[in-house]
């Protein structure tokens, strides 16, 4: 990592075959977002913020262009080191919660642990932690099955947040929730973003989503069309 | 260990399809075993009779005879070297002289092979002590088989015609003094037995015979002038080939029972990457490489054979237990067919039989699990992610 940049993006390009020509879903998108942010990529459906949050992630390369995460040219790694790579640093919060189904919660949230070889003794422990910080702990032997679709995201926040990673990228993480719920676990994220320094990047048109960012890029066909910063939460008058 | 434990889980987690996979594949493993059990047990079975009534330890041929070709029999006797004398004295051997010859069984000719064995001899597990009559009429032995194909039956009196030295034919008559049950074929059809002092005085070959069978456990006397030696693996070859010949036959059966296993495998593997796509892009999203996850979909393929072993032994062992109790009746008309096996098959189960079949069935079904895998290697993460199919 250069300088107190986590991520830098230069003349990003992104484009995807359509029948016999190419969408060009990101367009010379240049970025840099330092640690401890607390920001979100917005814009309308098919402007590009997944494709970016993609890239990021680790799970998919430009075109052209760079970007660079955690001091990793993400177009330069192969599917293992990119698999470390998300492993390690990175956790995901989808909006479809995407619990592995035959875990528990507790499970859930202990998997990222496993594929990291933490002990037991220790991995318990970060479990209890992480269950305590999205208000579970009592939830653990519950089945996805068993959770609402608040607590499912919950659980996938606690599951992202166990390792401790210093990113966090969250796609639409509320748009298969209620206004309540959303609320809660924006409130959740921005906690852990506080007390963590835990890095937060969202992918939303969701204004409630826009109304507890610290920074919003907004992005239209491909390009940043705004970048916009605020001393507090952009929003924080959408709250009920 | 993590992709064991989720393999665990989400097999587990399948419910009632993975049992009915599992309860497939045990069927064609429970199936397997009982077959190839039975081709042992018949192999066994043919080979234990086979040496005690008609090969015993072992064979000394007259250098002349060929059991394939009856036109050797005018020539393959010989009087027994003193080796073998020793030894036919000593009630470790006993001799046998084969001609050809013919019968009139109510008034229609049959030839035959007249078979000369000493009344008193215990190399042989079959009775010859019903020739040992020292009346004036010449006892017969026949098979049961050979009874009901002439239709020749204790006591009856049939005429024998036989050739001899110098090629005058000679004729007499003889009595049946025993229609004798044997499994072994090979000692029944199309031949009789007498006793060897009697023929030997018909034939004029005094002293003569065409083959000397050694006791189980008889060293052979080393190599003897006019005279060669099979053991044992040589007369059971035929034997085993015929046995080998029927098991290929089962081992069809085999494959298709398999075969079915594993279709319901490969296709819970397809509809598994198909519904599960978006699973699979959580994986990788949260570190899993495409090739741990191509590990876990085909080891949650090949933990099914390790629910069929289970389920197969829960009611298998049992099954297979009883039958190789009760064993399994023969189809009358079985023992015609060559193989001496009696009226019931006893199934043989080994370790190794056991063991190798389940082996192939774990092969097999880790094989069958990871092609249909391979489609994971060409996924795109953020395609599954999105529930979508690369």
């Amino acid at each position: 990592m250069t300088g107190n940049h986590l991520i830098r993006t230069e003349n990003l390009v992104k484009t995807y075959p359509m029948g016999l020509s190419q969408i060009t879903a990101l367009n010379n998108v240049s970025l840099v977002f330092g640690a401890g942010e607390f920001s979100g990529l917005v814009g309308p459906s098919g402007s590009g913020k997944t494709t970016l949050l993609n890239i990021v992630g680790s799970l998919d390369s430009p075109t052209s262009g760079s970007a660079e995460v955690l001091g990793r040219q993400v177009e330069k790694l192969s599917h293992r080191e990119a698999a470390g790579l998300r492993n390690h640093s990175i956790g995901f919060i989808f909006q479809t919660f995407n619990l592995l189904p035959v875990y528990t919660a507790y499970e859930n949230v202990e998997f990222p642990l496993l594929l990291l070889k933490t002990p037991a003794q220790q991995r318990k422990k970060m479990i209890m932690e992480a269950l305590e910080w999205v208000g579970l702990a009592d939830r653990g032997r519950s089945r996805p099955s068993q959770l609402s679709g608040g607590e499912s995201q919950r659980i996938a926040i606690a599951r992202a947040m166990v390792k401790r990673p210093p990113l966090l990228l969250a796609d639409e993480p509320t748009a298969n929730l209620d206004a309540e719920n959303s609320h809660h676990i924006l409130q959740t994220m921005e906690k852990l973003n506080r007390e963590l320094g835990t890095s937060f990047l969202f992918a939303t048109h969701d204004e409630k989503v826009i109304g507890y960012l610290r920074r919003k890029i907004t992005l239209v066909d491909g390009r940043v069309a705004k970048d916009e910063t605020f001393p507090s939460p952009a929003g924080k008058g959408v709250q009920p | 260990m993590t992709i064991l434990r989720l393999a665990l889980r989400n097999i587990i987690g399948t419910g009632i399809r993975a049992w009915l996979n599992a309860f497939i594949i045990s069927i064609a493993l429970v199936a397997a075993v009982w077959n190839q059990s039975l081709v042992s047990g018949m192999d066994e079975q043919a080979s234990q009779a086979s040496q005690a009534i008609e090969f015993g330890g072992g064979q000394y041929w007259q250098e002349n005879y060929d059991p394939y070709d009856p036109l050797t029999l005018e020539d393959a006797h010989a009087v027994l070297p003193a080796a073998l004398q020793r030894l036919v004295n000593e009630g470790k051997a006993t001799a046998i002289l084969v001609l050809q010859g013919s019968i009139y069984p109510h008034g229609r000719m049959r030839s035959l092979l007249l078979k000369g064995i000493d009344p008193g001899q215990r190399v042989l597990a079959f009775p010859t002590s019903s020739l040992a009559d020292p009346g004036p009429d010449l006892p017969a032995l026949i098979g049961g088989r050979f009874a009901k194909a002439t239709g020749l039956a204790r006591g009856e009196s049939v005429t024998l015609r036989w050739r001899e030295p110098g090629g005058a034919f000679n004729a007499q008559d003889t009595r049946v003094a025993q229609v004798m049950k044997t499994t072994v074929a090979s000692i029944d059809n199309n031949q009789v037995w007498l006793p060897l002092a009697r023929l030997q005085a018909m034939a004029r070959l005094p002293g003569q015979a065409t083959l000397v069978v050694l006791a189980p456990g008889t060293p052979p006397p080393g190599p003897l002038p006019g005279w060669t030696f099979r053991d044992i693996d040589y007369l059971l070859s035929d034997l085993r080939a015929l046995v080998k010949a029927k098991s290929y036959g089962r081992t069809v059966f085999l494959v298709i029972f398999l075969s079915l296993g594993m279709l319901a495998i490969f296709d819970t593997q397809v509809l598994a990457i198909f519904r599960r796509r978006r699973e699979i892009g959580t994986l990788i999203a949260l570190g899993f490489t495409r090739g741990q996850v191509i590990r876990l979909f085909t080891l949650e393929g090949a933990l099914h054979a390790i629910l069929a072993v289970i389920l197969g032994a829960i009611y298998g062992l049992p099954l297979l237990w009883l039958q190789s109790r009760a064993g399994l009746s023969v189809p009358a008309g079985t023992e015609d067919m060559g193989i001496s096996i009696g009226e019931k098959i006893f199934p043989v189960y080994s370790a190794g039989l056991i063991l190798g079949i389940i082996l192939i069935a774990m092969v097999v079904t880790t094989i069958v699990s990871f092609l249909p895998t391979r489609r994971i290697a060409r996924m795109k993460p953020t395609d599954a992610l999105r529930g979508r199919l690369t």
